[in-house]
């Protein structure tokens, strides 16, 4: 299928986009890496009047390292992420997640505030930015502003990115000695979006952990920060009570739907097991 | 009615290109309809199958995923482009000696995406291999042939000669 | 290229009395040569319908059913009529009337019903996808624009989902016929009650399939150009079956044989796909003569996956009867199949059940056999004949439950099997069921598979695995496999389906050779193998040898390309044609030289002395003067550089083939995921002609029948709707989880052809599923769990392990 008539036009800076959306509203839809939202047009599920090019504003790619942020421009790409040795060093975990995000031409034109923008919980970069406790960077004509990845997702689909807003950057908080991560997801074929996958962060001394934060992918509606099992592991040497005290956490930190494959209890049922597994890997 | 149209100028294969363009026609439906490159397939037009693979600034793409108007002002490569230029001669032929095709519909987007590979990871397992072109659906091969060929081709060109 | 020596087979009349006609000298035959026709689809410069230019083409859209059962109350499309760039917008009436409707039956398969069907749904939509309104506009996105402001009235009915409802009966779909089964088959050798009765062991099983598609790369496509002035249609289509299409079109539309022509260029995939006559293709043709231009119709993804013909969806029961030292006594099946609303036309949709019924239990030599196979109506898409048609259905039902018999013997698979499969000095051998099987190597192939994979180290490796924690199976497949159909398969059933093909072989002024064949290539390679086995007969080389192919007003009439005949059929044809021409060459070379034509053989391009192999004349000399000097041949002498001939099997109803397949996993217990290890296939797909291009084939057949145990289904909701038409959630399979693939051979020739060859295109897909299957539950036997119904989602696998 072909999309509905658009209008298109290539904003060539943030100010000239903000009232572009400003202007056209809900009628407007920012197009910037357009690997889900071309394929949406081209199916006739969305049919906006018109498209807001950003992809050649300046300054809204690429890493940079602050005081006190890991910066990622919002049409950074999954690539670029994939590859940055700054990425590696700062926040690995996303380095590890990179190589799960569909396939090599996808990576290469596909951003990271796209992903976020969009919001579906089955990606794996909103659930990396909620356990990294990252924050967005969004920009309105009447200013930016900041807001947590952790209170960003709203629901299905929905964040707090009103529809005249742009996210420009991703800021991850610099940690002095980074903590170890884990990202694993379970997809029955690499590439796709996963039944299920876990984003672990923590420290090990001494066989405890701590500073623990678990992010899940295609767990509920939104994103989820798995609150319960992470106080379940925080302080604790991960022997088989603890692990199995966190993975009933997980009954209460998910809500998984079910899929055309899967029920919501083989969900649960596969993000317990991802916990584990996980927690073993950091602890290796 | 009439439909918005946008002028574009890009480079395609090397040589400039001027067209007016409906902005909602994608990449892979320009180079066909517009520039009669046929070579480069349509399969999905959801952005799952990776027939339609071509080379946008020297990176691999989607061509049903992009629109012709986002293309503007870039440098597209094409199998059309690709083949004139020599630039894969080494791994068609490594493709048509292992027989790593049989209906050809996959094959012009198997080749560009395989392509990039050969230039990023020049010591590419097999399992390299397979991943890096997991996302190009082939239906009739089993994709064995296909390893195989590019295979070859890795280990030929660390040998610093070509395949055939 | 390389050079090669060119060893011609010895043409028939050369043969020494009593000498096997099989054995032929080889030179390209039996090489693995790669295939000429593959260089320009390597630079893009292949031709798929939707690559062709045309003036003046339109495009047509259709609007398809959103429900499995409506009444079309009303069909409002004037807005639509009057939208940019639109020619035309079409209801059913409006093409039926001038386009005949079709009933898919034939009359071999006895009892089979089926409803009249027409190009575009007329009062009644009767499942998801069924077309019902044609829109033509200069755009395909025009056609789309407009098709959105197409208004239908729809009454929704009850849609029959269910192939056990649709059993019961209630409602019948289509009240004419009074009841939902289509098609219902039994074979009963008889006596099969005592021999249950008695048997040391009974076992007995469910198994469940899931729908597939093909998922072509190339969606269907076809694009039709009637001209009014002739009153002629040329059709491009991407077809396996030429001049079937070219039959029914003139049939259909009332335009006489000789003004149609089809025309099958660069096919992108088809696998049983693009066979069938699709109401959605007909009435593309019909707007090109309504509208009086070309109109071109090019399936998309999504409307693909409603509208390309499903298959596989069967719930089959199966016991077996065995005694202590493990000989199988008896099978008995009972199969149950849901085709969708109506028989595909011509070739019916009871074709699978049918096979399934016939193969079942194929490889063993039980004497007891009862099976009763029904297909009944339901409101989804409509099933048909699709790659390894019902192979893969009959393989895992016999070969899941033979390792049941074995696992509750407590005899290894492979040794179960090699007491049951039918030995190979058995042959000539009639099945219980009644099919024939001229000469089959289950016990060699078994041999060869064990060794190839080394059995008995990875029964060591699994042990050692298990030791620690990690489940790891052997599966086993061994199987029958459907090949080279006679006329049986669809003509004595009135269907107008050749399974004769026709080549003809021409030389050229400049020695070169053009063979026009009557069966296509979709990719497989029977261009490149008519090549070989023409070079061979006249002693050319393949760089001189020109294929046509897939054009109904060029090539002799014939079949095309389906049920794994291009090799076994095609080749004959070829084989015959080139052979019937190198009698006339030589003919017109002892004219040219004076001498007997006995002194002279064909070899390396040149006429040349049989005895002393010194070149007497090019062909290419000859060519000069057979068509530019005929002046200066022998009075009364008329050279014929021309041959045809045509071959059809005639012994056996098919030519059955044999294999094994093994499957190698690991499952993990925790997620339910498989992962493929390993996987070895043995075939005897008789003479193999081209290795290279075999064994591609097998292993491309493979991995489909991976796809099917491991990942594909049509997903349906209890209302008809499918709910994954679209590549992302239809799980093909993809590179990364396919497992390398080892193939090997064992040659036994048909005796029905010369050439002896065999269809290799099912083996793949016939046993992959079984061995998978068979691996799994070999993986999870100490667990005591079981699945068998594919495909084996991680799902379904913890479901068995009792962990979700």
């Amino acid at each position: 299928m072909k999309p509905s008539p658009f209008d298109y036009v290539r904003a060539t800076n943030l100010t000239e986009a903000l009232a572009l959306l400003e202007r056209h509203g809900e009628q407007a839809q920012i197009l910037a890496g357009g690997q889900t939202l071309i394929a949406t047009l081209n199916m006739r599920l969305s049919a906006p009047d018109w498209l807001i090019d950003i992809t050649r504003i300046p300054g809204l790619s690429g890493i940079t390292l602050t005081e006190t942020h890991l910066v990622i421009g919002a049409l950074t790409t999954h690539r670029e992420i994939e590859r940055s040795a700054l990425v590696a060093q700062y926040a690995p975990l996303l380095g590890q997640a990179a190589p799960h995000i569909a396939h090599a031409a996808i990576r290469n034109s596909g951003t990271i505030g796209g992903s976020i923008a969009f919001a579906d919980p089955a990606a794996e970069w909103p659930a990396c930015c909620v356990a990294l406790d990252a924050r967005f960077v969004i920009q309105a004509l009447s200013g930016e502003r900041r807001v947590s990845a952790r209170t960003f997702f709203r629901g299905l689909y929905d964040t707090d990115r009103a529809a005249h807003e742009i996210i420009t950057a991703i800021e991850i908080p610099r940690e002095r000695a980074p903590r170890r991560s884990v990202f694993m997801e379970l997809a029955r074929r690499h590439g796709d979006y996963a039944i299920v996958g876990v984003a672990l962060l923590g420290r090990v001394d001494q066989g405890r952990l701590s500073d623990v934060a678990i992010g899940y992918v295609g767990a509920g509606a939104t994103p989820l920060l798995a609150q319960g099992a992470m106080a379940a592991l925080e302080g604790q040497a991960a022997d088989a009570d603890v692990l199995a005290r966190a993975k009933a956490a997980l009954a209460q930190d998910l809500d998984p739907s079910g899929d055309l494959y899967n029920s919501p209890a083989t969900k649960r049922h596969l993000a317990a097991v991802l916990l584990e597994r996980a927690v073993k890997q950091l602890l290796a | 009615m009439t439909l918005p149209e946008a002028e574009i100028t890009l480079t395609v294969n090397g040589r400039s290109v001027r067209r007016r363009v409906e902005p909602r026609q994608h990449l892979i439906d320009f180079l066909r309809e517009g520039l009669d490159l046929t070579g480069s397939h349509v399969g999905c037009e959801h952005g799952v199958c990776g027939a339609c693979t071509v080379r946008v600034d020297g990176r691999i793409v989607r061509g049903c995923l992009m629109l012709a108007v986002q293309a503007a002002g870039c440098s597209v490569e094409t199998i059309e482009g690709v083949s004139e230029s020599g630039e894969l001669a080494d791994l068609q032929s490594a493709f048509h000696q292992r027989n790593a095709l049989q209906c050809g519909y996959c094959t012009p987007g198997m080749l560009l995406c395989a392509a990039e590979l050969l230039e990023t990871t020049p010591n590419a397992t097999r399992a390299q291999i397979r991943e890096h072109i997991s996302g190009n659906y082939c239906r009739c091969t089993g994709y064995q042939a296909i390893v195989d060929a590019i295979e070859t081709t890795l280990t030929a060109r660390r040998a610093g000669r070509t395949a055939d | 290229m390389t050079a090669r020596l060119p060893c011609p087979i010895p043409a028939h009349a050369d043969l020494a009395p009593g000498a096997d006609p099989t054995v032929v000298t080889r030179g390209h035959i039996g090489s693995p040569d790669p295939r000429p026709n593959a260089r320009r689809l390597l630079q893009g410069r292949g031709t798929y319908i939707d690559d062709l230019r045309v003036p003046r083409l339109a495009h047509v859209v259709f609007l398809r059913s959103p429900h499995a059962h409506a009444r079309i109350l009303k069909i409002d499309s004037s807005t639509a009529s009057r939208a940019p760039g639109v020619l035309g917008v079409f209801d059913g009436p409006a093409i039926a009337a001038i386009c005949k409707p079709w009933v898919g039956v034939l009359a071999h398969l006895k009892g089979i019903k089926s409803a009249e069907q027409y190009p575009l749904a007329i009062e009644r939509a009767c499942w998801q996808g069924e077309p019902v309104v044609a829109i033509v506009a200069e755009t395909r996105a025009q056609a789309e624009d407009a098709r959105e402001l197409i208004e239908v009235q729809w009454e929704v009915l009850p849609a029959i989902t269910d192939m056990d409802a649709s059993l019961a009966g209630d409602p019948v779909l289509h009240p004419e016929l009074g009841d939902n089964i289509c098609f219902e088959r039994s074979v009963d050798t008889g006596g099969i009650d005592e021999v249950f009765a008695q048997a040391d062991v009974v076992v007995e099983e469910t198994f469940q399939f899931g729908r597939h598609t093909g998922v072509c790369p190339e969606g269907r496509s076809i694009l039709a150009d009637y001209n009014a002035a002739e009153h002629s249609l040329l059709v491009h289509h991407s077809t396996q079956a030429p001049h079937m299409i070219h039959d029914v079109l003139a049939r259909h539309f009332d335009i006489p044989e000789a003004q149609v022509r089809v025309l099958c260029h660069d096919v992108g995939g088809a696998y049983g796909i693009k066979v069938h006559v699709y109401p959605d293709e007909i009435c593309t043709v019909a707007t090109s003569i309504l509208l009086r231009r070309p109109v071109k119709f090019v399936a998309d993804r999504m409307e693909s996956f409603v509208s390309d013909i499903h298959a596989r969806e069967h719930k089959a029961t199966v016991r077996l009867a065995a005694r202590h030292d493990g000989t199988i006594l008896g099978i008995d099946l009972r199969d149950l199949t849901a085709i969708g609303p109506y028989s595909m036309y011509p070739r019916t949709s009871g074709i699978e059940g049918n096979q399934v019924v016939n193969l079942t239990g194929g490889p063993y030599r039980h004497q007891h056999y009862r099976a009763h196979m029904q297909a009944v109506f339901t409101n989804k898409n409509v099933t048909c004949q699709y790659r390894a048609v019902g192979h893969p259905i009959a393989v895992a039902i016999t070969e899941g439950i033979v390792d049941l018999a074995a696992e509750r013997l407590g005899i290894d698979p492979a040794e179960f099997r090699r007491r049951n499969l039918i030995p190979d000095d058995a042959y000539p051998y009639a099945f219980p069921s009644g099919v024939r099987f001229e000469q089959l190597s289950h016990q060699q192939c078994l041999d060869r598979l064990l060794e190839l994979m080394d059995y008995e180290h990875l029964r060591a490796d699994q042990a050692a695995a298990r030791a620690r924690g990690c489940y790891r199976g052997i599966g086993l497949a061994a199987m029958i496999e459907v090949t080279n159909p006679s006329a049986a398969f669809y003509g004595v059933g009135g269907a107008r389906i050749s399974s004769q093909d026709g080549a003809t072989v021409r030389l050229e002024p400049t020695g070169a050779l053009t063979v026009l064949c009557s069966v296509t290539e979709q990719g497989q390679g029977t261009e490149t193998v008519f090549a070989q086995i023409a070079a061979d007969v006249l002693g050319v080389s393949m760089e001189r040898v020109r294929v046509i192919t897939g054009d109904t007003a060029a090539t002799p009439y014939g079949g095309g390309t389906w049920g794994s005949r291009g090799a076994g059929i095609g080749g004959e044809a070829v084989l015959q044609s080139a052979r019937a021409l190198r009698a006339q060459v030589l003919d017109a070379a002892a004219a040219i030289l004076s001498c007997d034509k006995a002194q002279l053989d064909i070899a390396q391009d040149a006429v040349i002395d049989r005895l002393s192999g010194q070149t007497r004349l090019s062909l290419a000399e000859l060519g000069r003067i057979c068509y530019y000097r005929p002046d200066t041949l022998p009075a009364g002498f008329q050279s014929e550089l021309v041959a045809t001939r045509h071959y059809v099997p005639r012994d056996y109803a098919f030519a059955f083939t044999n294999g094994i397949q093994a499957s190698w996993v690991e499952v993990d217990i925790e997620t339910g995921f498989v992962q493929l290890l390993g996987h070895w296939c043995v075939e005897d797909c008789g003479t193999v002609i081209n290795p290279l291009l075999v064994d591609e084939q097998i292993r491309g057949g493979v991995v489909q029948g991976l796809g099917a145990a491991l990942l594909e289904e049509c997903c349906y909701d209890d209302q008809g709707q499918m709910l994954n038409a679209h590549l992302g959630d239809y799980l093909v399979p993809m590179a990364l989880e396919m497992p390398d693939i080892v193939c090997a051979h064992v040659q036994t020739p048909t005796r029905t052809s010369e050439l002896g060859a065999k269809g290799a295109g099912e083996a793949g897909t016939a046993g992959a599923p079984a061995a998978v299957m068979n691996a799994i539950n070999d993986a999870l036997r100490p667990l005591a769990a079981r699945v068998t119904a594919q495909p084996f989602t991680p799902e379904r696998i913890l479901a068995a392990l009792g962990r979700v």
